[in-house]
């Protein structure tokens, strides 16, 4: 892992965890695969808080053990998980545009706490919606429970692996087919609900039977449904798909587009290059309701769309009305080379832009070709060329004429490798967040005086108010806070807003490059 | 490097205008300290995004924030033992919900153990969290003061260390080290009750038993 990884990993955790987590985790990150003695000793920390510090990042799904041979126990950290923790916020949004409140809460609940079963997610999930609605009425279970189910049904949700079953007293075997049985009536009892599986891990079936205080079970088989590494995948794809749409001119074509990627959400894998064929049938009958526009017109904006230039969408074969793929790859490509394009851009201004992109388009030139094609003055083509290549957004490739490789009779090309390009602006996006989380912590411990103070008046307000003041006294406590003071905490929150903001955006962009290396890294 | 400079002019080895410039051109100074920390940008960056859906993420990211903070994952760090102990400390402390995670899915080795000895032959199986009972504060606070203080009145002075003692500090012992067959499982705890110290408890047990039984049962020498 890289230092502005590490530094970064360390910030997230301890807004989350606090410090000693983020101790014990930026440890593990950083030496790998450890038991729990060593950790307690290198980290000088007590025995107990390690043990508490490991009990939370496993939960969280952040670490994991293994037994070695002789009993050891061994933990090791995914840094790449713990980087995930910055797209939090992103995937509750998706929910919420995807299955509106209710999964939104679904997934909070889940992202907060790591893993938990369904039973307690519902119960917690109703709860909360009921607090939100009038007076009198209730939210339902059975309403949660099949959204988590639609959760589940596009991989939003996964199932956490079990622990085997050693004991035989396990009451009733797995029924053969998905029943929800709700008992809405009683709300203490924590509804039974029973899944069907397929596929080892994902959802195998199992009965939900908790809750109850009088019937003492002895045992009871887990149905923890973990969040993570689906939700992963599966906001991706939402998210590439909005991406798809900026690129697309009408809004037909967009829709298209989206349909044919919300119709492979589930059967391809998140790092598969090309989408599963989809004849255009499917794709007429999976259009959303609504839009109407004909068989044949479908059928021309696919033919359309397969001929375009970029590549997006192709054609695999003339069944069922003619198999249409998405090029996953062949997208994430162009994406990440308008991102780079972009920031040389953004950076360097529109001349250098242009010489970038002529590189990219031609591959590799020379010095002097470069200056001709460009129409850009030889001395000020240099200058920006050697600028590109100092930041490593252009190499140089050694083409030599004799073997001795004497630099009078060797061939030096101007290229762009986009892979290296685009791992170099990934690892200056984790360190700008990095950076931008650290100057919000600045600014915010600058001024915690005034921030409590602001809380302190702002909780006697409150509670004024609920007993009853006058108008007059309540002027009072609020004219404690100057009007300076006022200003400072405007600038203050103004500021923080920004550089949170700022967080989110280069988030974006760390997806896609993300993806776009993993999707380049597969395919070799 | 330095070897030619000798021999008439110094020459290069490849041709020079294909670097870009000519002989004898001005060329830069050379740098001889680091780059500014913030150096001058000559294009500003573009404005952010902004739009519904951005401040209603915006507005989710902060929420998280401070959810977070709440929750009881989120460990603290003990404080230092502050010289005035301040009235207000106590009314500002949140309140937050005790976790106990489920064991079945976690090492054995993470559970914690308890510091105070246990009634000895009577081991307590660590009660299986699916039965879903956790553990209330105060009822099992007062037990566990019952228990000491019933052990605290019939034990002796530690010189006598009996072998029941010495069973049981071998058995505390035996715990504290690797577990990987640890007949006794103890209940999780809370946190109030783990001392964090290096103390071992039996050493010193306050009340009516300090001082005084020492002097009636000397069998063997006080060290």
């Amino acid at each position: 892992m890289t230092q502005a990884e590490i530094k970064l990993c360390s910030l997230l955790l301890q807004e989350h965890f606090g410090e000693i987590v983020e101790k014990i985790g930026v440890h593990l990150i950083r030496t790998g695969s450890q038991p729990l003695r060593v950790i307690a000793h290198d980290t000088g920390t007590s025995l107990d808080q390690v043990k508490k510090a490991l009990c939370v990042l496993i939960q969280h799904n952040l670490v994991i053990y293994q037994v070695h041979k002789r009993g050891v126990v061994e933990y090791e950290a995914q840094c790449s998980r713990v980087l995930r923790m910055l797209r939090y916020p992103r995937y509750i949004y998706t929910a919420k545009t995807l299955y509106s409140d209710t999964g939104e809460l679904i997934v909070e609940e889940l992202l907060l706490n790591g893993k938990m079963a369904m039973s307690a997610v519902v119960k917690k999930v109703a709860d909360r919606l009921t607090e939100t609605m009038e007076d009198g009425k209730t939210m339902d279970y059975a309403e949660v429970s099949n959204t988590f189910v639609r959760l589940a049904d596009t991989h939003f949700v996964q199932r956490c692996p079990l622990v085997p079953a050693t004991e035989n007293s396990d009451p009733g075997p797995p029924p053969p087919a998905p029943t929800l049985v709700i008992n809405e009536k009683d709300m203490y009892l924590v509804p039974k609900l029973s899944l069907i599986g397929k596929g080892k891990r994902r959802r195998s079936s199992d009965e939900d039977a908790t809750g109850e205080p009088k019937a003492k079970r002895p045992k009871h088989t887990t149905d923890n449904k973990e969040m993570w590494p689906l939700a992963y995948s599966q906001s991706q794809h939402s998210r590439v798909n909005s991406e798809f749409q900026f690129t697309f001119q009408t809004q037909t074509s967009s829709e298209i587009v989206r349909t044919m990627l919300r119709m492979s959400e589930i059967t391809t894998s998140s790092s598969a290059p090309f989408t599963q064929p989809l004849s255009s049938n499917e794709i007429f009958r999976s259009l959303p309701v609504g839009y109407n526009i004909s068989k044949q017109v479908l059928d021309q904006y696919l033919t359309l769309l397969a001929d375009d230039p970029l590549e997006f969408v192709g054609k695999s074969g003339d069944s069922g009305g003619g198999m249409y793929v998405i090029n996953l790859h062949k997208a994430l490509g162009s994406l990440a080379t308008a991102t780079l394009e972009s920031v040389v851009q953004e950076r360097f201004g529109s001349r250098c832009a242009r010489i970038f992109r002529l590189v990219l388009q031609k591959k590799h030139l020379e010095q002097k070709q470069v200056e001709d094609f460009a129409m850009i003055p030889a001395k000020e083509a240099k200058d920006m060329l050697y600028k590109m290549l100092s930041e490593n957004f252009i190499s140089l490739q050694e083409i030599p004429k004799t073997p001795d490789h004497a630099p009078s009779r060797t061939f030096y090309l101007y290229t762009v490798n986009i892979l290296s390009a685009a791992r170099m602006l990934l690892h200056r996006c984790y360190k700008s967040v990095a950076n931008l989380i650290e100057r919000r912590q600045f600014e915010t411990k600058e001024n915690k005086r005034l921030l409590e103070k602001s809380q302190r008046v702002e909780a006697i307000i409150a509670s004024m108010q609920a007993t009853g003041a006058e108008e007059a006294q309540l002027q009072e406590i609020e004219e404690m806070i100057t009007a300076p003071e006022r200003q400072q905490l405007e600038t203050l929150k103004r500021n923080v807003n920004k550089l949170d903001a700022c967080e989110i955006q280069v988030d974006e962009t760390i997806f896609l490059l993300e993806s776009y290396i993993e999707s380049t890294m597969k395919r070799q | 490097m330095a070897g030619n400079k000798g021999r008439g002019r110094a020459a290069y080895t490849f041709n020079i205008e294909a670097v870009g410039f000519s002989r004898g051109e001005k060329l830069p100074d050379v740098v001889l300290k680091p780059p500014p920390l913030f150096p001058d940008t000559d294009y500003k960056p573009v404005p952010l995004k902004t739009g519904e859906g951005e401040d209603y993420v915006l507005a989710l990211k902060q929420e998280l924030r401070e959810t977070v903070k709440r929750m009881p994952y989120f460990v603290e760090t003990p404080e230092e033992k502050q010289d005035i102990e301040r009235y207000s400390k106590r009314y500002v402390k949140v309140y937050k919900e005790e976790w106990i995670p489920d064991w079945r899915r976690l090492p054995r080795e993470l559970m914690p153990r308890k510091k105070c000895k246990k009634a000895g032959p009577k081991s307590k199986k660590a009660k299986d969290t699916g039965k879903g009972t956790s553990l209330t504060n105060t009822a099992d606070v007062l037990k566990k003061i019952e228990e000491l203080e019933k052990r605290g009145d019939g034990e002796k002075s530690d010189e006598e260390n009996e072998e029941k003692e010495g069973s049981k500090e071998k058995s505390k012992e035996g715990d504290d080290d690797e577990d990987d067959n640890a007949a006794e499982q103890e209940e999780y705890d809370e946190e109030e009750q783990e001392e964090e110290n290096d103390y071992i408890n039996s050493y010193f047990e306050d009340g009516d038993d300090f001082g005084a039984d020492s002097d009636d049962n000397m069998d063997e020498a006080t060290y």
